[in-house]
């Protein structure tokens, strides 16, 4: 029992590692599908189309109206009617009425969150083009890690900023070890798409 | 400890092309590697293994316990070994099942174990189906904002900006609410400048909008370009890429794939969702150890997570299953069958929730109609397949010869470049004619729609004779002269796509090819439709049609030819049988027209295949060299496994380890020298008797944790293999076990064993190698790579090109 312990603790230091990230998913997933769900009918989402085409001297036309669903039909809908009494039977035959439903919170919430991640991505690149060098000119072991001709083995490692065996124990410099990974991760993919056309021709 | 020795960065690979057996070289820096977070991560932060709190003297218990973090996973670009997943996932089974007897908690974590892959089958189709619908909703905004704003909310693209207010019958584009760029600026939209206004915006949104798809791609997921079809073909046969399913390449290519599809490029988002949906499936992996750990089990929900991808695309949960099933996947075990089903069902079930389209449909050209076809239209129909199936040859053929000079020579070196042209080519094309201003999926949407009195565009400004109307049914019509012009801008339109297509798939953008192959099939289609349709009306009294088509019947279905266009030349380029023809018809809800489609999926197929043998995936995975074993293909030489074996006579001996005769050092020096990926164990160099396989980096791992964690190894230690050590005078050091990390059922074939059923068992069992013996001695090794080049040059291809091992 006593060797349970660590682990146990290491074992629930990961689970909440990725407990973490799937609550993070979770809410991401849940905010995509709660405005469908939550859009009550408001009077803006629904609407009652019905194409009626050229009928004798009369010509095409489509009308529009926001009824409910059994509302739809021709007689409720196509007002004023263009034809007299006795053929209003013949020409509803020939429109077409549709129901159909869009929910405008849904595509507002979804264009923003898509304007609004482009716009953090463009921000993240323009501050690693621009501001992140001028940040890290006092550090020179990090020169090499922005010049793609350098020979990356023995450079980019030798160069990394985090000592083996010294354990990164703040926030601030966990976040760092993690960003100079995934900046070498990049900088590795590039290579092999964009330089050595390793793969994806 | 000399750590350096063993720090080799993990694409070393470039240098030695011609070994036979190089891979990646040992990185012990798991940090650059590996995409996902596992276990402690920094170098030498070993103190989490197995057993933390006992002494470390307990040398044999320790190994016997648990793996050291490390042992059992793979380096980038290598291929797994199946036979060692499935067996671990067989034994992780047995001892679960075994311990749910013990007590309650362990009988629910048996039932949650059984019960997770179900869990994570319905997380993915979620995840899948959010995403697809967010792709829909923005590109359909961003490919609209090319042309205008509107001004009731600026979120609206056009038909939901004109949702509201009243449209005339003819003119159902124009409503007071939606303002074109000239419109805007200007303040009126007649005139010549006001339409060269208009270019010039087109022009410039779809420039910015691509241009930041490649920044985006360049800077932060260079593997988010392309189709990833190709890719996900090579992953899910065993093949490790690390990082291509990962988080950002996520991101990226949901973002870019948008910012592409909008730009006008003639490019799909169907490949790229394919992608998406197996990002997702690689993430959410995480969350479950059974998945996490295990690399076979994770390429069955790969498998999975492809179907609801094209689920979502094109609204056809079976055709999903079966796309994956066909095209995909590799191994596809009955049991993943079900859970792909589930998945593609939860997918667009989620997405018909999000009903990014408005009316409830999943794919904006879902049609539905019911008209009744001939047994003569099988004719055209076959026709439209020998076509689907040249242009299909004729497509791939100048794609994989232009990618190929993308590869080799300057035209390379400047993607962002190339993207900029092609798009700003495409879009000065695009613009003055109609039909290819509007977005692919608009446009065969329309194409696939039959014309009835109810539409007012121009393919449908038939010469209407109201006084034989009756009712809805229409008698077959002359074209009005809307409809030929229609057929000129097609024309023309068709010309521009079959050529445009060639340069722009293979891009650094996601692009995907069956909505342009589609687009291709249908204005061909429609083409032939109208023509078949108007001399059917102008010559009633021929022999051919005198039977059925009589005066003022409907006989012809444009829209019917224009769906069979569609799916022959979708099938010419990707070979697709069984899938495509349940997606089609899953698409159009008709099961009446199968025959057609079948006829012509079929003759498609048949022409395709007799001018060049590979659809277009396989041919860019042969482009890119990946180590992808084709299943399909025979092997039909007559040659032996000593043909093919390592080392040939010239070579130096094969290079093994004994089972209790070599130190550390030894060990150390074979692993420093060589390249290879794994080595024998022989009971000694005189007999040279097989006793098992061992893998470098388990090798690597066990040395260096045990120099560090178990006391008294020195580089006089000596290594043994078997059960009990050997018997040695006391005076020398403690010994070092790695019996755990011996694979000892290695399989093995003879040297006269006919290479035909060599290929096949690395098919069927997913070998990465297997040693071959002549009258019970170890000879050789055979590696996977040997095979392929062993192929490749029976196919007089070039042996070279396979880059990967």
């Amino acid at each position: 029992c006593a060797f349970l312990f660590p682990q146990a603790s290491r074992m629930f230091a990961q689970c909440l590692q990725r407990c973490v990230s799937s609550v993070v998913l979770m809410a991401l997933l849940c905010c995509l599908l709660s405005p469908p769900a939550e859009a009550s009918k408001s009077s803006e989402d629904i609407r009652c189309k019905c194409i009626c085409p050229p009928y004798r001297n009369v010509s095409g036309h489509i009308y529009n109206r926001n009824v409910s669903q059994k509302d739809c039909t021709c007689l409720h809908v196509v007002q004023p009617m263009p034809v007299p009494g006795s053929d209003v039977e013949a020409y509803c035959l020939l429109c077409e009425c549709r129901y159909e439903e869009r929910s405008t919170t849904t595509i507002k919430v979804i264009i923003i969150i898509y304007l609004s991640v482009v716009g953090a991505l463009l921000l993240y690149m323009a501050f690693l083009v621009l501001v992140d060098p001028l940040i890290r000119k006092p550090d020179a072991y990090s020169q090499p890690l922005h010049n793609e001709e350098e020979n990356e083995d023995a450079r980019s490692l030798a160069a990394s900023p985090a000592v083996p065996g010294a354990r990164p124990n703040t926030v601030l410099e966990r976040v760092e070890g993690a960003q100079q990974r995934w900046k070498r991760q990049v900088q590795e993919q590039r290579k092999t798409v964009f330089d050595r056309h390793k793969m994806l021709s | 400890m000399d750590q350096k020795s063993y720090r080799r960065g993990s694409f070393q690979s470039s240098t030695s092309d011609e070994d036979m057996l190089e891979i990646a070289g040992a990185s012990l820096d798991f940090t650059v590697a590996d995409d996902d977070p596992p276990l402690d991560r920094e170098m030498g932060g070993f103190s989490s293994y197995n057993g933390g709190g006992m002494n470390g003297t307990s040398t044999m218990m320790d190994f016997l316990e648990e793996p050291l973090p490390g042992v059992g996973t793979y380096e980038d670009f290598n291929t797994i070994d199946w036979v060692r997943e499935k067996s671990r996932d067989r034994d992780r089974h047995r001892e679960i099942t075994s311990r749910s007897k013990e007590s309650t908690w362990a009988l629910i974590h048996s039932v949650s174990d059984a019960f997770s892959g179900w869990l994570l089958m319905l997380l993915i189709g979620l995840l899948a189906g959010s995403l697809a619908g967010l792709i829909d909703i923005s590109a359909h905004w961003m490919t609209d904002l090319k042309e205008g704003v509107c001004l009731a909310g600026f979120w609206f693209n056009h038909e939901h900006c004109c949702w509201k207010s009243n449209t005339t019958f003819t003119d159902r584009d124009k409503c007071p609410e939606w303002m074109s760029w000239s419109q805007l600026i200007l303040g009126h939209g007649e005139g010549a400048f006001a339409y060269i206004l208009n270019y010039f915006m087109y022009v410039a949104w779809a420039l910015l909008f691509s241009l930041l798809a490649v920044l985006l791609v360049k800077g932060f997921a260079p593997y988010a370009c392309g189709s990833g079809i190709p890719e996900i073909k090579t992953i899910l046969s065993g093949f490790i890429i690390r990082g291509y399913l990962g988080k950002w390449t996520l991101i990226i290519k949901t973002i870019t794939l948008v910012l592409a599809v909008s730009s006008g490029l003639s490019l799909g988002k169907e490949g790229p969702l394919v992608h998406v949906a197996c990002c997702c499936g690689n993430i959410l992996c995480h969350l479950f150890t059974k998945y996490r750990k295990n690399e076979a089990k994770r390429r069955e929900v790969l498998s999975a997570a492809a179907a609801a991808g094209v689920s979502v695309a094109f609204g056809a949960p079976i055709g999903g299953v079966l796309f994956s099933l066909e095209e995909v996947s590799y191994y596809f075990p009955l049991k993943t069958l079900w859970r792909s089903f589930f998945a593609a069902l939860v997918a667009a079930f989620t997405l018909r929730s999000i009903n990014p389209f408005g009316n409830s449909r999943l794919v904006l050209f879902y049609v539905e109609f019911h008209m009744p076809w001939h047994l003569l239209e099988l004719i055209p129909f076959i026709l439209l397949g020998i076509f689907g199936g040249l242009w299909g040859a004729f497509f791939i053929r100048s794609n994989i010869a232009w990618c190929r000079r993308r590869k080799s020579t300057k035209l390379g070196r400047y993607p962002v470049l190339e993207v900029l042209v092609v798009t700003a080519l495409t879009a000065i094309l695009a613009f003055p004619n109609e039909y290819t201003r509007m977005s692919t999926s608009e446009l065969i949407s329309e194409l696939f729609n039959d014309c009835g009195i109810l539409d007012s565009s121009q393919l449908c400004e038939y010469v209407n004779d109201f006084n034989s109307t009756k009712g809805d049914d229409l008698p077959d019509r002359a074209a009005g002269p809307g409809v030929y012009t229609a057929m000129w801008q097609l024309a023309l339109a068709l010309l521009m796509k079959v050529f445009i297509t060639i340069f722009t798939f293979g891009m650094k953008v996601p692009s995907g090819l069956f909505i342009p192959s589609m687009a291709v099939g249908a204005i061909a289609g429609r083409l032939l439709g109208v023509a078949m349709e108007q001399l059917a009306f102008y010559h009633h009294d021929w022999a051919i049609f005198s039977g059925w088509c009589s005066q003022g019947a409907d006989c012809i279905t444009p829209g019917l030819y224009a769906m069979v266009g569609a799916a022959a030349c979708l099938g010419g380029v990707t070979r697709m049988t069984v899938s495509l023809v349940v997606i089609m018809f899953e698409l159009t809800g008709g099961l009446e027209y199968i025959v057609p489609l079948m006829a012509a999926a079929m003759t498609s197929k048949w022409v395709a295949d007799a001018i060049g043998r590979e659809g277009i995936y396989d041919a860019h995975i042969r482009l890119n060299g990946y180590p992808f074993l084709e299943a399909k293909e025979e092997f039909s030489h007559k040659t032996l496994s000593m043909d093919v074996m390592r080392p040939r006579r010239s070579d130096p001996p094969l290079t093994v380890i004994t089972q209790d005769s070599m130190t550390v050092e030894d060990v150390e020096t074979i692993v420093n020298e060589t390249t290879y990926s794994g080595y024998p164990v022989v009971v000694s160099r005189e007999s040279q008797r097989l006793v098992g396989f061992v893998l470098r980096r388990d090798l690597i791992i066990s040395i260096e944790n045990a120099r560090k964690k178990q006391e008294g190894i020195v580089s006089t230690s000596i290594i043994y293999f078997t059960d009990h050590s050997p018997p040695l005078p006391p005076s020398s050091p403690s010994m070092l076990k790695l019996r755990s990390i011996l694979d000892l059922s290695p399989f093995t074939v003879t040297d006269q064993t006919p290479m035909e059923i060599v290929v096949d068992i690395f098919r069927k069992l997913g070998l990465r190698q297997c040693l071959v013996t002549h009258n019970g001695k170890l000879l050789g090794i055979i590696t996977k790579k040997d095979v392929l080049k062993h192929i490749a040059q029976l196919a007089n291809q070039d042996p070279d090109s396979i880059l990967f091992n």
